[in-house]
């Protein structure tokens, strides 16, 4: 076959496909949490103080923070999945850190240090580190399908990059569940519980997005 | 019609349905990546005979991908980065190993360069090796210029079957060419 053939059934094929990339990975990231969703609805449930809780500032940072992740994640997952990665997905990395940092400093500041511990611990740590890979499983899933159609330059980087939005995206479903709202927690199990899913994400990243 | 030189736009257009702008768009970049693949293949010291195959697979690879392509971003360099994966791939597949280095061989678009004589020698193996269905679809449509409407009605499908298939073909293909499959 002609290159010149093949370009006329290329161009006989155009007409199908073509959606945004950030529009696949949203929709992906929406439909897997709907699986994620049942699971949260069945086993977990929304904590029974939720009215309350979003009237501390401890609940409402720990919801800024899990949806900023969300968003630094999201655009992490997009840029990685093209063949030239654009850098400018690391402006939400820093602005998540800097976002941590500011949370953790007046955490410490406010409560007594006695506390620290008892804070860090929480009641619901073994939870967390369950319930959060669980629930990133569905969008996990959704998220390398759709990006077997992308051509990242490196697909280990984007099976992590889609396993830290799947993680984020568990995140912000697990945090209406979960009571304990202290930075200090958020920011030492919440990252923990996210590691596994990244790790699969780039080990099945590695074998189903090479293109 | 788009400035028929600028990639970019023509990309564009094809985006918005303009399928003269992307038959357009697809010569012009076969023709660079002719360029590209003879010199690098030069350098690796591969035979030229399998300049069109990585032609070939390249630009199927950037008709699959091309969802990937950031608007706001110049094509030329989304183009580059998939024509290096894909040499990469190709001389890898192939033993070869080194470091290769195509921006060297890649500056212009300029100094595009005549299709040899003959064609693919792998494509024509892998078409051989489509569904029956997938092959006539692809045969009617780039060998015998046929429209899918056309092709459908000579094989009794409809038009939207037709495209499905030749959509599936083209990604056999490709899947093809990444295995090595020879």
């Amino acid at each position: 076959m002609k290159t010149e053939q093949l370009v006329e059934s290329l161009v006989a094929d155009r007409a199908r496909s073509a959606t945004s990339l950030s529009r696949s990975v949203a929709r992906a990231v929406a439909l897997g949490s709907v699986l994620s969703l049942g699971i949260f609805v069945l086993e977990l449930g929304p904590r029974v103080d939720l009215a309350a809780a979003f009237a501390t500032w401890r609940f409402d940072f720990k919801l800024v923070l899990v949806l900023t992740a969300l968003l630094a994640a999201a655009s992490a997952c997009i840029a990685l999945a093209r063949p030239l990665a654009s850098r400018s997905w690391r402006r939400g990395v820093v602005v998540l850190a800097v976002l941590a940092v500011s949370g953790l400093a007046i955490e410490l500041m406010l409560a007594p240090a006695g506390s620290w511990g008892t804070r860090l611990v929480g009641s619901n740590a073994r939870d967390c580190l369950k319930a959060i890979p669980v629930l990133a499983l569905g969008p996990l899933l959704g998220l390398l399908l759709v990006l077997r159609r992308s051509a990242p330059a490196s697909p280990i980087l984007a099976g992590a990059a889609s396993g830290a939005l799947a993680a984020a995206a568990a995140a912000v479903l697990y945090a209406f569940h979960c009571f304990d709202d202290s930075p200090l927690f958020v920011l030492t199990w919440y990252p923990l519980a996210a590691v596994p899913v990244i790790l699969l994400g780039a080990v099945v990243g590695h074998r189903l997005l090479r293109w | 019609m788009p400035d028929p030189d600028d990639l970019s736009a023509l990309m564009r257009a094809a985006r918005k349905g303009d399928d003269e702008a992307y038959r357009r768009l697809l010569i012009l970049v076969a023709a660079w990546l002719r360029g590209v693949a003879s010199r690098s293949l030069a350098a690796a010291g591969r035979p030229r005979a399998d300049c069109e195959d990585v032609v070939q697979e390249t630009l199927l690879a950037m008709h699959l991908k091309r969802d990937t392509w950031d608007e706001t971003q110049p094509l030329q360099p989304w183009l580059r980065a998939i024509a290096r994966h894909k040499l990469v791939d190709h001389l890898r597949r192939r033993g070869f190993t080194d470091h290769i280095d195509i921006d060297e061989h890649a500056e212009t678009l300029a100094a595009p360069q005549a299709a040899e004589e003959g064609s693919a020698l792998d494509a024509q193996q892998m078409l051989a090796g489509l569904p029956e269905r997938q092959r006539r679809i692809v045969e009617g449509i780039s060998i015998q210029g046929q429209t899918a409407r056309e092709v459908g009605a000579r094989m009794g499908l409809s038009e939207g079957a037709v495209r499905v298939a030749l959509h599936r073909a083209l990604r056999s293909l490709a899947e093809a060419y990444r295995r090595g499959r020879t």
